[in-house]
C-alpha cells in the first residue's frame, strides 16, 4: 500500500519574482532570496522577521547555552592538533632566512638518508599557483623559485616525529642569491626595478583602485571648515591561541581527506583540488572545532597542501601542526595603512566632501588584497551622509609576511582616519562630536553616495545609549586633565554580496533532516570559529520546530556530509545561513502545520510549535500533542521527512567596476565611547572603559552577541595601544625584514589585566531580510574603538594621536612636541563658547 | 646522556596512576597530550606565554608546556578532565558555559586550571583578584569579560555549596 504523498518538488512551491541579474552572470529563477513567499509559508503571518509560534520568540533572543560549549569546557571538544590517526607522519616546514631572495639549488638528499625521514617535497612537487581571490592567484605551496619574506616557505619534511622532521629540516640545503629586500610602501613605490611578486601588472602595484562620487572638490572648496591630516595604521595579526594545524589522509582508494583548523572549507576543497591536481570529488575537507581565527584562517596555507602531498607519497597520515613563531609568518593580517584625508564640513555641521589617498602595505602576495584596496574606501560611506566623495587606494607587495583580513577587513584603517578626522572638524566648529555624528545620519531604507544599498539602520540609538551610558554630557570635556572621554561610530556588512569565484548557485545551504525519534539534525557548511555559528542554527529550528535545544544536532563543515556554505569571513554566518536554515525548517513546519490542521479540523495559522508540544491557540487544551508525536503524523503523512533551505543575495552594489564589492544584504552599525586616564608625564594611556552600542538587527543570542561586542573592542584596543606586528631593518648581524618578535610574549596582545571594563549595549534593529530581523556582530563592533580612544586621548590630553600605536613614547613625544596644555584649555574655551552660542 | 632514551614516567593525574615513555626532554604537555591521550590541554605556543597548557601540579597552577614530565613523578597533576564529578560539570566548568566564557573554547582548559586554583584558595575573590589571577592566561575571544563573569558566578555557586558544610 503506497501513502499519500504531498507534492515535495520546488515546482509545487511558489516562484519567487527574478530580479536583474549580474552582468555576465545569471541567477536563475528560484534562487534568488527577498521573496517573502517562499521563504514564509501561509500558514503563519509572521514573515521572516517575526516569531513563528504566536506573540513571543521562545529560543530566539534568549540566554542559552551553545551546542558545543560543554564539550569545550570539559576538554572534550576536538581541535586539529588533537586528532591522531594510526601510522601518522609529522611533517615540518623549512622556511626562508632571507627577505627575497633567488632559490638556486635545494639539495635534500642528507634529509632523506636520515632514519625515520619517509619524504620530502619542495616547491618543484606543488608548482601550481593558488589563491583566495581567482584573478590574483600568485602563491604557491612551497617556493619554487624566490622566496619573498622571511618565514616564506620553501620545502616541507615528513618523519617518524616532529622532532626528527626538525632535525632533518637542517640538512637540507639551500642555495640562495639574496636580492635587495623591498620593506617599505616607500621603497616599494620608488624600486618598481626591484619586483617583489612577478605576478604582479607592474613593478609592486598589487591593486589600485580610483573611485569618484560627487563633486568632490567643489564641496570642499564650499566647505567653511576643511580638515587636512594623515593617519597610519599599523599592522597588527590575529593571533588566535589555536596554532594552524592539518592532517591528511590520502588512501588507497584515491581519496584524500584533510581535516584542517580553517575557517573557509569549501575554498580550501578547491584550492586543494588545484593545486594537487585531483578532482574535488576526490577530496573531503572537514574543519575540527577551531581554536579561533578572526580572518586569519580564511585562506588555504602552505601546511594544508604539504601535508596532503606528504601523505599522497608516502600513503600514510600526516600531520602539520605550526609553530606559534609560523603563525605569525602565515599572517594575513591588518595591513598597515597611511590615509590621507581631506575632509570638508558647514557651519551647521553637515559634511560636505571628503578625499582619500591611501597607500597600503600588502605584504609578499596577493591574499584578498583586491577586495581589501577596494573596501578602504567602498565601506566608509555610511552611517554618515557623504554628498560627494573620492577616494585612491594602492596596495603595493613588500618582502614581508603578506597581509589579509583580519576582523573588519579593509575598514578599521580609514574607519579610524576618518571618526578622528570628524573629531576635529566638531572641534573646528564648536560643535559637540556625537552632536555632529547625528547631524550626519544617513538614516534607513536608503543609498550612499557610492551605491551601497541599507536597509535598516539603528545608529542614532547607538549613539544615544553610549551618550547615555556614559554620561557624556556631563563629562565629555570636562573631565582634569589627563581624563577624558571620546567618540567614534562605525558600520559593517553583513556578508558579501557576492561569491569570492563567480557562480550562479546558492552561497548558504542547509539540510534539515527530522524523524520520529524526535530528533533534528541540521547539515551545514558553516564554520563555527567560537562565535557560535552552528548554535544559531540551532536555535532557528528549535524555535520553528518546538525542539529543546539538546534534540538538535549540528553536523557542520565536512564537504562530505554538508551543503557548500562559503565559511566564515565577511560576518556572513548569521544572516545567511541562518536564511537558509529558517527556509529549510519552515518547509518541515509547513507539512507538521498541515498534518495536524487536517487532523483537528483548525486553521494552519493557529498552530503553536513550542517547549515540545504541538497545540492550536484557540484550545490548547483540547488540541495538543508533544512535538515528537507531532512529527511521527507528518511523517505518517507525507513520508520521510528532510527539506533543503539555501540562500542566495539580491544583486546589490553601485553599477559600476567595483560597484558590488562593499555590497551587502544589510549592515550593522555601532558607537562606542571610550574614557581614557593618562599620565602626561610618561604618555602612557589607560583605558577605563568602553561603551559598546552595536545594531546588530535582532540578536538571535545575546549571549553570543555580546561575546562580540566585547571581544570586538576588546582587539581594537589592543591595536590602538598594544600590538605591532613589523619588522627590524638590516644590521651588521642580520638582513631586513626579520620580524620583531614573533611571540605571544613579544606581541603585546592585552591580557586580563590590561583590558578595559567593556560594557555592550545591544540595539535591536530587526532587518526586513535577516532571518528574524539578525544582522552581524563579530566585526563591526571592532571598528569604533581605535578612534574612540584617539579621541578620548585628545580629550585628556589635548593632543592627536593620527599614527597606531598610542604608545607611552609616542604619546609622550607627542605632548612634548606641541603645546598640549594650551590646545586643551582652548578646546574647553571653544566648547563653553559653542555652548553659549547653541 | 642520550636525550633519545626513553624511561618510564609515572604521573598521578586525576588521581589515576599513569605511566608513559618519556624522554628526558619530554614536557608534561606533550606526556598528556601525546602519551596518555589526554588532549584537553591544549599547546599554544610551547614556550610558556599564552597559558592554554595550565594544569595544576600540587594545586598549583603550572605551563605544562615548560614543566619536564619526569619532574612531575609522584606529584598530583589535574587537569581539565578531571575537573568534573563524573558526568556532572564542575561549577566553574557549567558558569563558563553559562556565561559565555568560552568562545572558541582553546584558551579554556587552561583559564579553567587557573581559575580553579583561585577559587581553591579563595571562594570569594574580588573582580580585581580573579583577574590577576588569569592574568597568564591569554584569550583571543572574549575580551575577559564573560571570563571574569563566569569565575564570579562560581564562586557564588560554590559559596552556596559550601554553605551547609562549612562556616563561611
Amino acid at each position: 500500500m503506497s501513502k499519500p504523498r504531498a507534492p515535495r518538488a520546488a515546482g509545487a512551491r511558489p516562484k519567487p519574482a527574478t530580479g536583474p541579474a549580474r552582468a555576465g552572470m545569471t541567477i536563475p529563477e528560484g534562487r534568488q532570496m527577498p521573496d517573502a513567499s517562499r521563504l514564509t509559508p501561509p500558514a503563519h503571518e509572521a514573515g521572516r522577521t517575526g516569531p513563528p509560534n504566536g506573540d513571543a520568540f521562545h529560543t530566539i533572543g534568549k540566554r542559552n547555552r551553545k551546542v558545543e560549549g560543554l564539550a569545550k569546557v570539559t576538554g572534550r571538544a576536538v581541535f586539529a592538533d588533537d586528532l591522531t590517526l594510526p601510522r601518522m607522519l609529522h611533517a615540518k616546514l623549512l622556511r626562508s632566512i632571507h627577505a627575497h631572495a633567488r632559490i638556486l639549488a635545494i639539495d635534500a638528499s642528507q634529509a632523506l638518508a636520515m632514519p625515520g625521514v619517509h619524504a620530502v617535497v619542495t616547491g618543484r612537487d606543488l608548482p601550481e599557483y593558488f589563491g583566495i581571490i581567482p584573478w590574483t592567484q600568485d602563491e604557491q605551496a612551497l617556493c619554487e623559485s624566490k622566496a619573498r619574506y622571511v618565514g616564506d616557505a620553501i620545502a616541507a619534511v615528513a618523519a617518524d616525529s616532529e622532532l626528527i622532521a626538525e632535525e632533518a629540516l637542517r640538512l637540507i640545503k639551500v642555495s640562495y642569491e639574496v636580492l635587495p629586500a623591498i620593506t617599505s610602501i616607500e621603497e616599494a613605490l620608488a624600486h618598481p626595478e626591484n619586483q617583489v611578486n612577478e605576478k604582479a601588472s607592474e613593478g609592486n602595484l598589487s591593486k589600485h583602485v580610483h573611485l569618484e562620487f560627487g563633486p568632490v572638490d567643489e564641496l570642499l572648496e564650499a566647505s567653511d571648515e576643511v580638515v587636512e591630516a594623515e593617519y597610519w595604521y599599523e599592522g597588527s595579526t590575529h593571533a588566535p591561541i589555536e596554532p594552524h594545524c592539518c592532517v591528511a589522509e590520502y588512501d588507497a582508494t584515491g581519496f584524500l581527506t584533510v581535516w584542517s583548523s580553517t575557517q573557509v572549507v569549501h575554498y580550501l576543497h578547491r584550492d586543494l583540488a588545484k593545486v594537487l591536481g585531483l578532482p574535488t570529488q576526490r577530496i573531503r575537507v572537514i574543519q575540527p572545532v577551531v581554536g579561533g581565527a578572526f580572518g586569519g584562517k580564511s585562506e588555504p596555507f602552505s601546511l594544508e597542501f604539504c601535508a596532503a602531498k606528504l601523505s599522497m607519497l608516502t600513503g600514510r597520515p600526516v600531520k602539520i601542526l605550526y609553530t606559534r613563531e609560523e603563525v605569525f609568518y602565515a599572517h594575513r593580517g591588518r595591513h598597515p595603512m597611511l590615509l590621507h584625508y581631506r575632509t570638508g564640513i558647514r557651519r551647521d555641521g553637515s559634511l560636505t566632501g571628503t578625499d582619500a589617498r591611501i597607500a597600503i602595505d600588502g605584504g609578499a602576495y596577493s591574499s584578498f588584497g583586491l577586495v581589501t584596496t577596494y573596501y578602504s574606501g567602498q565601506l566608509l560611506t555610511a552611517p554618515y551622509a557623504m554628498p560627494a566623495y573620492r577616494f585612491d587606494s594602492t596596495r603595493v607587495f613588500t618582502n614581508k609576511p603578506c597581509c589579509g583580513p583580519k576582523r573588519g577587513h579593509g575598514s578599521v584603517q580609514p574607519r579610524f582616519a576618518f571618526e578622528c578626522q570628524l573629531d576635529k572638524l566638531a572641534e573646528r566648529i564648536g560643535m559637540d562630536p556625537i552632536a555632529v555624528r547625528r547631524k550626519n545620519f544617513i538614516g534607513e531604507n536608503t543609498r550612499t553616495v557610492n551605491g551601497l544599498r541599507v536597509t535598516s539602520n539603528g545608529f542614532l540609538e547607538c549613539l544615544d545609549a553610549v551618550e547615555r551610558a556614559s554620561d557624556w554630557k556631563r563629562r565629555w570635556r570636562n573631565l582634569p586633565y589627563g581624563r577624558g572621554l571620546g567618540v567614534a561610530g562605525s558600520m559593517y556588512i553583513s556578508g558579501t554580496n557576492y561569491c569570492i569565484y563567480p557562480n550562479e548557485m546558492p552561497q548558504s545551504a542547509v539540510q534539515l533532516k527530522l524523524d520520529r525519534s524526535g530528533r533534528a539534525t541540521v547539515f551545514c557548511g558553516i564554520s563555527d570559529i567560537g562565535q557560535g555559528a552552528d548554535s544559531v542554527l540551532a536555535y532557528i529550528v528549535c524555535e520553528e520546530l518546538g525542539l529543546d535545544l539538546r534534540d538538535v544536532r549540528v553536523v557542520a563543515a565536512d564537504t562530505d556530509l554538508t551543503p557548500v556554505d562559503l565559511g566564515s569571513y565577511s560576518s556572513r554566518e548569521t544572516f545567511m545561513c541562518g536564511n537558509a536554515c529558517l527556509d529549510a525548517a519552515r518547509q518541515l513546519r509547513e507539512q507538521i502545520a498541515s498534518t495536524l490542521a487536517e487532523r483537528w479540523g483548525v486553521p494552519k495559522g493557529e498552530l503553536v510549535l513550542a517547549n515540545g508540544m504541538a497545540v492550536a491557540a484557540s484550545d490548547p487544551h483540547k488540541y495538543a500533542m508533544t512535538v515528537k508525536d507531532a512529527i511521527q503524523a507528518a511523517e505518517a503523512a507525507h513520508g520521510t521527512l528532510g527539506s533543503v533551505g539555501w540562500y542566495q543575495s539580491p544583486k546589490l552594489g553601485g553599477d559600476y567596476r567595483g560597484g558590488t564589492i562593499g555590497a551587502s544584504p544589510a549592515y550593522s552599525f555601532t558607537a562606542h565611547v571610550a574614557e581614557v586616564d593618562c599620565d602626561p608625564e610618561t604618555g602612557e594611556v589607560t583605558v577605563k572603559k568602553i561603551w559598546v552600542a552595536h545594531d546588530c538587527g535582532r540578536a538571535l543570542s545575546p549571549v553570543a552577541v555580546e561575546g562580540q561586542m566585547e571581544g570586538s573592542a576588546y582587539m581594537g584596543f589592543g591595536e590602538a595601544l598594544f600590538e605591532t606586528h613589523t619588522f627590524k631593518p638590516a644590521t651588521a648581524a642580520h638582513g631586513p625584514g626579520i620580524h620583531h618578535g614573533p611571540s605571544l610574549l613579544d606581541y603585546r596582545m592585552p591580557t586580563s589585566l590590561d583590558t578595559p571594563e567593556l560594557e555592550s549595549i545591544i540595539i535591536e534593529s530587526v532587518d526586513p531580510e535577516g532571518p528574524y530581523g539578525a544582522k552581524e556582530a563579530g566585526e563591526g563592533p571592532l571598528h569604533p574603538s581605535v578612534p574612540a580612544i584617539a579621541n578620548a586621548i585628545h580629550d585628556a590630553l589635548g593632543v592627536r594621536c593620527d599614527r597606531l600605536p598610542f604608545s607611552p613614547p609616542a604619546v609622550l613625544a607627542l605632548l612634548q612636541g606641541s603645546d598640549a596644555r594650551g590646545a586643551w584649555e582652548r578646546a574647553r574655551l571653544g566648547h563653553a563658547g559653542a555652548g553659549a552660542r547653541g | 646522556m642520550d636525550t633519545r632514551q626513553k624511561l618510564v614516567c609515572r604521573l598521578r593525574v586525576n588521581g589515576d596512576v599513569r605511566e608513559c615513555a618519556t624522554t628526558p626532554h619530554t614536557t608534561l604537555l606533550e606526556a598528556l597530550r601525546y602519551g596518555l591521550a589526554l588532549t584537553g590541554s591544549k599547546q599554544g605556543c610551547d614556550k610558556g606565554d599564552c597559558g592554554a597548557c595550565t594544569v595544576l601540579v600540587d594545586g598549583d597552577p603550572v605551563l605544562a608546556c615548560i614543566t619536564l614530565a619526569l619532574a612531575c613523578e609522584s606529584r598530583d597533576v589535574r587537569t581539565v578532565e578531571g575537573m568534573a564529578d563524573g558526568a556532572r560539570a564542575h561549577p566553574l566548568q557549567d558558569a563558563f558555559d553559562v556565561t559565555g566564557g568560552a568562545q572558541c573554547g582553546f584558551c579554556t582548559p587552561g583559564m579553567l586550571m587557573s581559575a580553579w586554583a583561585l577559587l581553591e584558595r579563595n571562594r570569594n575573590p574580588t573582580r580585581d583578584e580573579i583577574a590577576h589571577a588569569l592574568s597568564g592566561n591569554l584569550c583571543r575571544c572574549t575580551g575577559y569579560t564573560k571570563i571574569l563573569d563566569a569565575v564570579e558566578l562560581a564562586a557564588r555557586d560554590l559559596r552556596e555549596r559550601d554553605g551547609g558544610s562549612r562556616p563561611s
